[in-house]
């Protein structure tokens, strides 16, 4: 029997789940809302919400001064190119990981993730010294590897939780059917695992998108991505809050409107196998 | 024949762009993020019309990105730059190590010889200038006149600290947010320990003898950290151990402080109508002093330079030589009117009459002529630096004896204790580095 959900315990349960949702939602909130102040509003003290002189001029100087377009290609490139060079590497492995698992297949998950412990900057030099050698300093190509790197074991560990919910027994049956290794990975798992696969991929875009540590250390003029761009625009001596928040809303504002669209794909992705 | 006559149009328009390519030198330029720098940016077309050789690329990152970025590069020979902007403390260090171009040979027209003693002396060693300054500043006491009234007090061309702790308690009125004075509290090597050290130097402390041992123990380093705490702590915005520069400015701004020694940049801002509500009342005076022979007051000037290794020398010392130059200053002048003016780095642009009418001129001058990086304290010392001491290991330092001390703002220990801890992990880290 169903419990019973009175129409009061609704309104409360939604209320707060609004104000849950609003709390998170607030600092990118703010951020917008600044981003159309001026220098002075911005910093006033008791801040100002939403009754201000509205103004573009923020975000006039920014385009000004800025090659937007360089920086937001730059950051296509790299979190387009490296989740899909990522997810293919990632189906094989998973695959095998989830259908055909060895004694040790557990404990190379675990290393995978472990390489996450380590805090990145413990490897700057190290990779810093293998870009320069290999000439891969602010190229697309170097941060489209590492970003690869970076975002494999979370690939990995995600795809294999969600091939592990597809019974194996299909892919037997394909198998009987007469499938290839290729054909089974290709047109039996892959079509069955799409919302999984989807979530993933959605997941790894916005990661190397937002990633500030390797893209602000690799780069310098010709591959910076957007994170390099807000990064121009904070400064500890002098005011430049609006116009950084005008550079974070529009630095941000391509991955929010991609993640409002496919919101629907991401939960569905991640509770993916949840009931059962 | 269309076709043939296309082909040979392509193969022309290639060779062309082909040549034109040859000939073109690009420099990437990396810099930070504050006002005159942005300037220089916006009017470089000045350079590049004169310059069609020579293209500019530009690496903006805010200031302690830069300078983590720039030291990775350079000490790693990355070449990602050819032109990087540094401080007067990365400028003797990597001097020394061979990691930038010496600029004895700019042009002669450049003339090295009208850049501010002060402000040379910090950017060249063993002879050998090894940065072009693009802006220097010290550090002042900017006040609010009409407060300063209030309280019946005249506030002195050169104030002492105990000036300044009785004009702070007569202008403190807690009821109506308004505190006598705002210092920085945040920590950090350039953050609370940039004006902490200019302040002990003025109390006669140092950071280390002449034979290189920490002094955290004496009484002077004693007296200016109980005197900062009173001060803080009385007179100064709650909060104020996560207050930096740019809180301390958005404070005065709205009126909540009687007083804020900070850079001499911050004049321009405060005295800015479109930003600052108290824009036509305030006031500046030198750093104080304790009647020891030092002030307060520190020095400091983002540079030009040129990392050793770089395939575009001599495009990039043209560009420094055009973005320090009088001709440069005059441009900014031109366009932007003389408050806008790059400040502190050369003897002409005091000299002249037009930059005197700017209210806070003479005062920085004063204030950069008041600090001698060379011989920053009272008694003598074995380093280079006005607020910091030039040496690699400094950085990592001051911002652990900044972080004790904000502590103790914070309320979480007390003045001695932060002092205590401060003295030994200063010895652990020098014996460490070999001192």
């Amino acid at each position: 029997m169903a419990r019973e959900i009175t129409q009061k315990r609704k309104i409360v349960n939604t209320l707060v789940a609004w104000t849950i949702g609003f709390l998170i939602f607030f600092p990118i909130l703010w951020t917008v809302l600044t981003s159309f102040k001026t220098e002075a509003q911005a910093i006033s003290d008791p801040p100002v919400f939403l009754f201000f002189d509205w103004t573009l001029e923020n975000y006039a100087i920014v385009q000004e001064r800025s090659d937007y377009a360089r920086f937001l290609w730059n950051s296509v490139i790299i979190a387009v190119g490296s989740t899909v060079l990522g997810t293919i590497i990632s189906v094989p492995a998973a695959w095998s990981m989830a259908f055909v698992p060895s004694k040790k297949t557990k404990d190379i998950l675990l290393w995978m993730l472990s390489t996450k412990m380590l805090p990145a900057v413990g490897v700057l030099y190290p990779i810093y010294l293998i870009f320069i050698e290999l000439g891969l300093l602010d190229t697309k190509v170097g941060l489209v590897a590492v970003m690869t790197l970076i975002n494999l074991p979370i690939i990995v560990w995600m795809l294999y939780t969600y091939f592990r919910e597809i019974p194996g027994e299909i892919l037997e049956a394909a198998r009987m059917d007469g499938a290839t290794l290729r054909d089974e990975i290709i047109h039996v798992l892959t079509p069955m695992a799409i919302p999984g696969i989807a979530s993933t991929v959605l997941l790894n875009i916005i990661l190397a998108w937002n990633e500030a540590f390797w893209t602000l250390n690799l780069t310098a003029a010709k591959a910076a991505p957007l994170t390099a761009f807000i990064a121009s625009y904070s400064s500890p001596e002098g005011l430049f809050y609006a116009k950084l928040s005008a550079a974070s809303t529009m630095a941000i504002a391509p991955i929010l409107i991609l993640g409002w669209f496919s919101q629907k794909q991401l939960v569905r992705g991640l509770t993916f196998g949840a009931v059962k | 024949m269309p076709l043939k006559k296309a082909l040979c149009a392509a193969t022309a328009l290639t060779l062309a762009s082909a040549g034109a390519a040859f000939a073109e030198t690009t420099i990437t330029i990396a810099t930070v993020n504050n006002g005159d720098m942005i300037r220089m940016q916006g009017l470089a077309e000045d350079f590049t019309a004169k310059h069609p050789d020579i293209k500019l690329e530009w690496v903006t990152l805010e200031e302690n990105v830069l300078r983590q970025r720039v030291t990775q590069d350079v000490a790693a020979k990355g070449g990602q730059f050819d032109v990087m902007t540094i401080g007067t403390y990365e400028v003797p260090i990597w001097g020394k190590q061979g990691w930038l171009v010496s600029l004895n040979d700019l042009p002669e027209s450049w003339d090295a010889g009208d850049l501010l003693p002060a402000i040379r002396n910090g950017l060249t060693i063993d002879g050998e200038l090894y940065a072009a300054p693009f802006y220097g500043e010290s550090s002042m006491v900017m006040y609010r006149t009409d407060l300063m009234k209030k309280a019946g007090l005249d506030m002195p061309e050169a104030p002492t600290w105990d000036f300044i702790k009785q004009a702070a308690a007569a202008m403190t009125d807690k009821g109506n947010e308004v505190y006598g004075i705002c210092l920085r509290g945040k920590a950090g090597w350039g953050e609370n320990m940039a004006f902490l050290t200019a302040m002990a130097n003025s109390f006669g402390a140092r950071w280390f003898d002449e034979d290189w041992k920490a002094q955290f123990n004496t009484p002077q380093w004693s007296d200016t950290i109980n005197f900062y705490m009173d001060l803080m702590n009385n007179y100064g915005p709650p909060g104020a151990s996560t207050n930096g520069f740019n809180e301390n400015l958005s404070l005065f701004q709205q009126g909540k402080c009687g007083m804020w020694i900070d850079a001499t940049v911050a004049a321009s801002f405060v005295t800015n109508a479109n930003d600052s509500t108290v824009a036509d009342k305030v006031g500046f005076a030198l750093a104080p002093d304790k009647g020891l022979g030092k002030r307060g007051n520190w020095l400091w000037a983002w540079s030009l330079a040129i990392p050793a290794g770089t395939d575009a020398e001599d495009a990039a010392k043209e560009f420094i030589a055009w973005a320090t130059s009088k001709e440069y200053t005059a441009l900014v002048a031109s366009k932007e009117g003389w408050a806008n003016v790059p400040p502190g780095t050369r003897t002409s642009l005091y000299e002249n009459p037009e930059y005197a009418k700017v209210p806070f001129a003479a005062m920085t001058l004063g204030s950069i002529n008041s600090a001698d990086p060379t011989n920053p304290t009272v008694d003598p010392v074995p380093y280079t630096g006005v607020q910091f001491v030039a040496i690699p290991e400094f950085a990592g330092i001051a911002t652990q004896v900044g972080q004790e001390i904000s502590a103790a703002l914070a309320g979480q220990q007390s003045v001695e204790e932060a002092l205590e801890k401060a003295q030994a992990l200063t010895v652990d880290e020098m014996e460490a580095a070999g001192y």
